[in-house]
């Protein structure tokens, strides 16, 4: 669009396009930080609420002015830099960290035509890029040239790698059930949205990637009633203030990945032909997704370093690559929904129950509707059987622990008797 | 030679690969190295991206960028002593110096052999049937396909689950009987 309109003002063709990317580019990275703004106020309200407390209320209406007046107050105050710090490392940790976020911007898509670029790995980008923020992690430990930060950030890392390989197994469901790496083929597979289709899929992928961000129940990396700060505790003013937006924006991004790949993206009634109606529909659900992660942060406690480590490798990866290969066969299974079949019943003469079904509900709903049963079964079938068998493994566990202190107990009494 | 955005590009990767690798080398402290290794494989991701390869560039972020640097970051910062490297020469110089020699010269060749055409052939082989519309449907048929790659593949699966199998005996306590 404005890039005709800069050809029509007499301007050269390939700096118009050069000026049009650019615009889309500075566009997509603002708008997560301009959303960070807002989004800070949201959870502020959210938490206190849960919390029992007011909240912000005292700039602006409602407080909504509150992150306005914080983030002035950051971007003032001095940065201090520890005296034998790795400058270069130590400043580029929080930049690398924010691009990390910010990169993902660029493959969401919004509405049926609003996408930054529709690649063809689109998903695989997203992780990609998302591993980047491992690595400034690492960087912040290391500039900061203290022993707490290191540690800290070795804890971080340890966290972030594990967590990686459930979420990626998660994903694996949704790309297999579109048969595509695209962000944009992701939404329009989904005529069934995916959560229904794969819930335990989309249960990891959302344990997963909270993990990732590090946020409670899982914010181990700076458990602030226990620690002062984790591998971010030498920086301050605007360079800490990165790191804190980039998990906000983190948090904000997750949600709508999630709405994208579990929840329908930007489909809904009319959005096809209005795209601007789509952007509703991704901003309500990935709001919704949003307030579950706040909810979670603010109501779970906090899990101990090796319960979170034995969670992943010990429940979350069998259960993902049992979810896989189960996934896998029964798509096999059930025949391919055959779609072109029901729009020619939907679109041909009204004969009976079976055409009005197909016309009430959309044709490519009802022809995946078997395809989704069957999965959907399969996936609560797995899930017994995983809660059984952990169950089965505790009761175990136990009944060897009470041996034990059995033993242990009664015989001093026995040998008194004696 | 016209001058291209293409051109422009490949250079800047190019020169951020060679930076990097040259960095890696001559950087008495080993985190920076480390860090330095990063830029020179994201210059190749980039290059990857010219080559109309996206999904190798992103597998080249993903795996080597943002798993495998990670691993050699903490191996360096677990290792006492590394982090000021006093000698910037290796013990094994002169070994590297001859493979990497003998390495240049079989790129040199190959490219002369280019120019003169004679090799052309090795290089024009035809793109696999598809690949060209849906290159990641094409690498992954390509991959399981017996008449292609699945033989290379299965051989790397062993190999990796033999070095899984490894690790863990290794890290294993002693004391479990």
């Amino acid at each position: 669009m404005l890039r005709d309109a800069l050809i029509q003002a007499g301007m050269n063709a390939g700096l118009a396009t050069f000026l049009d990317i650019l615009g889309g580019v500075l566009v997509a990275a603002t708008f997560g930080m301009a959303w960070v703004l807002f989004g800070i106020w949201i959870e502020r309200k959210v938490a206190a609420r849960i919390q029992n407390r007011v909240g912000p209320n005292r700039v602006g209406p409602y407080g909504l002015i509150q992150n306005f007046a914080d983030a002035l107050k950051l971007l003032i105050k001095e940065v201090i830099v520890p005296r034998n710090a790795d400058r270069p490392v130590y400043f580029l940790a929080p930049v690398l960290m924010v691009v990390s976020v910010i990169l993902i911007a660029a493959v969401i898509p919004f509405s049926s035509v609003v996408i930054g670029t529709d690649l063809n790995i689109g998903l695989l980008y997203v992780l990609a890029v998302g591993s980047l923020g491992t690595l400034a992690v690492l960087m912040a430990g290391w500039g900061s040239n203290n022993k707490y930060a290191l540690l800290g950030a070795f804890r971080a890392v340890a966290q972030l790698i594990s967590y990686e390989v459930p979420m990626v197994l998660a994903l694996l469901i949704p790309v297999m059930l579109a048969g595509s790496l695209s962000m944009q083929d992701l939404v329009r597979s989904q005529h069934v949205w995916f959560l229904f289709v794969a819930p335990i899929a989309a249960v990891l992928f959302l344990i997963a990637a909270h993990a990732e961000n590090g946020r409670a129940p899982f914010d181990l990396l700076e458990a602030e009633s226990e620690l002062i700060a984790g591998y971010n505790i030498e920086y301050s003013g605007m360079a800490f203030a990165m790191f804190y937006l980039a998990e906000f924006m983190h948090a904000f991004f997750v949600a709508i990945v999630f709405s994208v790949l579990f929840l329908g993206g930007w489909r809904g009634p009319g959005a096809e032909t209005y795209p601007i109606l789509g952007m509703f529909y991704l901003g309500i659900k990935s709001m919704v997704v949003y307030f579950v992660t706040v909810w979670l942060r603010l109501t779970v406690p906090r899990v101990r370093i090796d319960h979170l480590l034995a969670l992943n490798w010990k429940i979350m990866v069998p259960l993902a690559l049992a979810n896989v290969i189960l996934t896998a066969f029964l798509f096999k299974l059930v025949p391919t929904p055959d779609y072109s079949a029901a729009r020619a019943i939907a679109e041909g003469e009204f004969t009976g129950v079976a055409s009005g079904l197909y016309r009430l509900l959309g044709p490519e709903f009802v022809a995946m509707l078997p395809l989704a049963g069957v999965l959907l079964v399969g996936n609560i079938a797995l899930l017994v059987a995983a809660a059984a068998l952990l169950r089965w493994l505790a009761r175990r566990r136990r009944q060897e622990v009470e041996a034990l202190v059995d033993e242990t107990e009664y015989a001093p009494g026995v040998a008194a008797a004696e | 030679m016209e001058i291209t955005i293409e051109l422009l590009v490949f250079l800047v990767f190019a020169l951020l690969t060679l930076a990097g690798g040259l960095g890696v080398v001559l950087a008495r402290n080993l985190f920076r190295a480390a860090l330095l290794l990063l830029l020179s494989l994201f210059g190749v991701a980039g290059l990857f991206v010219l080559l109309a390869a996206p999904f190798l560039a992103a597998v080249q972020v993903l795996i080597y960028m943002g798993g495998i640097t990670i691993l050699i970051i903490f191996a360096v910062m677990l290792t006492r002593g590394m982090v000021r490297a006093r000698n910037v020469f290796s013990e094994q110089w002169d070994l590297a110096a001859i493979v990497s020699l003998a390495f240049l010269a079989l790129v040199v060749y190959l490219l002369w052999q280019l120019q003169q055409g004679s090799s052309a052939a090795l290089f024009a082989a035809p793109p696999p049937e598809g690949g060209l519309e849906n290159p990641i449907a094409a690498l992954g048929a390509a991959l399981v396909d017996p008449a292609q790659y699945m033989l290379p593949f299965e051989v790397a699966s062993v190999l990796l689950a033999g070095a899984l199998i490894g690790a863990i005996y290794i890290a294993r306590d002693d004391e479990v009987e």
